[in-house]
C-alpha cells in the first residue's frame, strides 16, 4: 500500500448517505462523541486499505448502529436484535470469501445475543465481531446493559448498578477467550490518541484475519457515549480511562493467529444441486405440466391468506392449492406464519399462484381470504383487496364478513368434516371448496397429492378425498 | 482557511464546518494544539472546529479521533495539490 498523502473520507464508506432519509446526506445520525462513529471510521479505512469494500458483508445490529448501512458501502443485512452472530454464520458459510463483519452493541451482544455470540465463537465462525461496549443501551435512552459497572446510574439503575440484585458487569472478552475455537480476541479503547491507534490495528489484523481465513476474531472496543453517560465528549474520554478500564482491562486476550490449527479448517460448503436433492430424495425428472384452465379475471393470479386456530390444518391448507398450482405450471409460494402456541394458537399462511414470478411472498392484500374462524374472518377482511373474495367457515363463525364489496362464501367447512367422522381433515374440506369457488384446479389433482403430502396411510388418505370432494360439491351445488 | 499569501502549507488539516457536530474531540487531541472552537456556529447550532491555519504536524490524531466520517481531511507532508487520493 502506498504511503498516505492525504487522511480523507475512506472510501469504505459510501460518498452520499442516499439510504438515509431526509437532507442530511451528508453526516451520519450519530450524537457528538460518540465511539461509534471513530470505529466506523476505522472500519472504513481498513476495507479500502486491505482492498476488501466489494467483498464485505455488515450486519448491522438493533442498537444506536442499527444504520450502519447508511454509511459503508458494503452489502448489508440489518439483523434482528443480538442475531448479527447467526446471520454472520450464514453468510461466512454462503460465502467463503465474503468478508463478513458482525457490528454489535454491548445490549445486543452481551444480553439478547449473549447466547448467540458465544456458540458462534465456540463453532470458530470465519468472521469478524466489532464490539462497541459503552456500558449502556444507548438507542433507547441509557438502561443498564450487561456491561454497567457497579454502581453506575442508568435510567433503570437509578440508585446505582447493585450486583446483588442486577449481577456484575459482564467481561465478554475473558469470556470469549476461554473458548477453544475463537483465533484473535483483543479489547481495545478509543479514550485517547495511542489507543485509538491501537483499535486501528486490532481493526486491521481482524480483518485481515477473515481474509485469510483464520476464524472468528473479536474485538471489544470500549467507547464513548456521551449521551447515554450524560457528559461532555472529552469527559466521557475520561470516564473511560477513570472507570471503565479498571474493570474492563485493555489488552490482547487471545492470539493463535499464527498457530496452525487445522481443526477450525472448515469444510467448504456443499453447493452442488445434485447432492442436496438426493439428500432430500427430490427427483430432477420434470413433472409433465397439466394444461391450465381458463379461470375468471378475479380469480386468476389469487394471492390467498388461509387463517384459523393452530390444529386446523392451516398450513396443509395452503400447502395443498401451492402444491397443486405446481402441477399446472403456476409460479407458487408458500408462506407460514405461527401463532406462539401449536394448538390453540392462531395460524395462517400466505399462497401465491401466479403466472409470473413471485417477489414478495406475504400476501399482504389477499384477493382471496379462507377463514376457518371469526377473529381470522375479522382480522383478514380488513386486508383483502376491493371485490375481493371470503371464503368462511360457517360452522365455527356465526358472524357476517363486513365486507360489503366482497363476494362471499359461508362453507360450513368444520360441518363437512364431521360428518364424514373426522374434524381432522376440515383442512382439505376448505381446499375443495377454493376448488370450487375458483375452478384455478380440478379437485382430482388434489387427491392425487395427498399420498405425498400425508404418507401412505390409506385410511387417511381416503378420508382427505373424500373431504376435498365434499368441500368441492358443496360449493358447486349451493352457489 | 489559507496561509496569509493564499497558498496552503502542507501538512494542512482541513475541517467542513457543516459536518461538525462540535464534540470537540479533535481540539484535544491535537498535540500542537493548533485546532480551536470557533466562536461561530454553524447551521446546526453547533460550535464548529477550526484549525488555526498553521503549524499543523500532520501527525492524523484529528482524523481519527473524529466521529464524522467526512468532517476531518489532513493533507499531509508528501500531499500534491491536484493528485488523486
Ligand atoms: C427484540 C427487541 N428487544 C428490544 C428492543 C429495544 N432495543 C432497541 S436498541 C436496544 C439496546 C441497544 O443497546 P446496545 O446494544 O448497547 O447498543 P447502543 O445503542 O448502546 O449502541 C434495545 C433494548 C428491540 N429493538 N428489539
Ligand atoms: S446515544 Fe450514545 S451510542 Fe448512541 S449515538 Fe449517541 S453517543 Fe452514540
Ligand atoms: S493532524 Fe495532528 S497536528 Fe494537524 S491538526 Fe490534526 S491533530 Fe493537530
Amino acid at each position: 500500500m502506498a504511503k498516505k498523502t492525504v487522511l480523507r473520507k475512506p472510501k469504505g464508506f459510501l460518498d452520499v448517505y442516499k439510504h438515509k432519509p431526509g437532507a442530511e446526506k451528508d453526516r451520519t445520525h450519530y450524537c457528538p462523541g460518540c465511539g461509534h462513529g471513530i470505529l466506523h471510521k476505522l472500519v472504513a479505512e481498513a476495507l479500502e486499505d486491505l482492498d476488501v469494500v466489494d467483498r464485505t458483508v455488515l450486519m448491522s445490529p438493533v442498537g444506536c448502529s442499527v444504520f450502519a448501512y447508511y454509511y459503508f458501502d458494503t452489502g448489508h443485512f440489518q439483523v434482528a436484535h443480538g442475531r448479527a452472530p447467526a446471520v454472520a454464520t450464514a453468510v461466512s458459510r454462503a460465502n467463503p470469501d465474503a468478508i463478513t463483519i458482525s457490528y454489535q452493541g454491548d445490549g445486543d451482544l452481551a444480553a439478547i445475543g449473549g447466547n448467540n455470540i458465544l456458540q458462534a465463537a465456540n463453532r470458530g465462525e470465519n468472521f469478524v465481531v466489532f464490539f462497541v461496549n459503552n456500558a449502556i443501551y444507548g438507542m433507547t435512552g441509557g438502561q443498564m446493559a450487561p456491561t454497567t459497572l457497579e454502581g453506575q446510574k442508568t435510567t433503570t439503575t437509578p440508585y446505582g448498578r447493585n450486583p446483588l440484585t442486577d449481577g456484575y458487569p459482564i467481561k465478554m472478552c475473558e469470556v470469549i477467550s476461554q473458548l477453544y475455537a475463537p483465533v484473535y480476541v483483543t479489547r481495545t479503547s478509543l479514550h485517547d490518541n495511542a489507543n485509538v491507534r491501537k483499535t486501528r490495528n486490532a481493526v486491521r489484523k481482524a480483518i485481515q484475519n477473515v481474509k485469510e481465513k483464520k476464524g472468528f476474531s473479536f474485538v471489544e472496543v470500549l467507547g464513548m457515549c456521551p449521551s447515554g453517560w450524560k457528559m461532555s465528549s472529552t469527559d466521557a474520554q475520561r470516564w473511560i480511562e477513570e472507570e471503565m478500564i479498571p474493570v474492563f482491562p485493555l489488552g490482547v486476550y487471545k492470539d493463535v493467529t499464527d498457530e496452525d490449527r487445522s481443526s477450525i479448517d472448515r469444510p467448504t460448503p456443499v453447493h452442488e444441486v445434485d447432492r442436496v436433492l438426493e439428500a432430500l430424495d427430490v427427483t430432477t425428472e420434470k413433472a409433465e405440466l397439466l394444461s391450465k384452465r381458463e379461470v375468471e379475471p378475479r380469480y386468476a393470479n389469487p394471492s390467498i391468506r388461509a387463517s384459523g386456530f393452530g390444529g386446523q390444518g392451516i398450513m396443509s391448507m395452503g400447502q395443498a392449492i401451492a402444491r397443486v398450482g405446481m402441477k399446472y405450471g403456476y409460479e407458487v409460494s408458500w408462506l407460514p406464519s405461527y401463532g406462539p402456541e401449536m394448538r390453540g394458537g392462531t395460524a395462517n399462511c400466505s399462497v401465491k399462484v401466479q403466472e409470473n414470478k413471485i417477489g414478495a411472498c406475504e400476501a399482504t392484500e389477499p384477493t382471496v381470504i379462507i377463514a376457518m374462524n371469526r377473529p381470522s374472518l375479522e382480522r383478514f377482511e380488513k386486508i383483502l383487496q376491493p371485490d375481493g373474495t371470503i371464503i368462511y367457515n360457517s360452522t365455527l363463525i356465526e358472524v357476517e364478513p363486513t365486507r360489503e364489496d366482497a363476494e362471499v362464501y359461508p362453507v360450513p367447512i368444520t360441518g363437512l368434516a364431521d360428518d364424514l367422522g373426522n374434524t381432522r381433515v376440515q383442512s382439505m374440506v376448505g381446499v375443495g371448496a377454493f376448488a370450487g369457488v375458483t375452478d384455478l384446479f380440478d379437485p382430482e389433482e388434489v387427491i392425487k397429492l395427498l399420498p405425498e403430502m400425508f404418507g401412505s396411510k390409506a385410511s387417511l388418505i381416503e378420508l382427505n378425498e373424500k373431504a376435498v370432494r365434499a368441500g368441492y360439491e358443496y360449493v358447486k351445488e349451493n352457489f | 482557511m489559507e496561509t496569509v499569501n493564499g497558498e496552503r502549507e502542507y501538512p494542512f488539516c482541513e475541517i467542513d464546518p457543516e459536518e461538525c457536530k462540535g464534540c470537540h474531540l479533535c481540539v484535544s487531541s491535537c498535540p500542537a494544539e493548533v485546532l480551536e472552537v470557533s466562536d461561530n456556529l454553524n447551521s446546526k447550532g453547533f460550535h464548529y472546529a477550526e484549525y488555526k491555519g498553521s503549524g499543523c504536524i500532520g501527525c492524523g490524531f484529528c482524523f481519527y479521533m473524529c466521529p464524522e466520517p467526512g468532517a476531518i481531511t489532513v493533507y499531509l507532508k508528501d500531499y500534491e495539490p491536484g493528485k488523486a487520493v
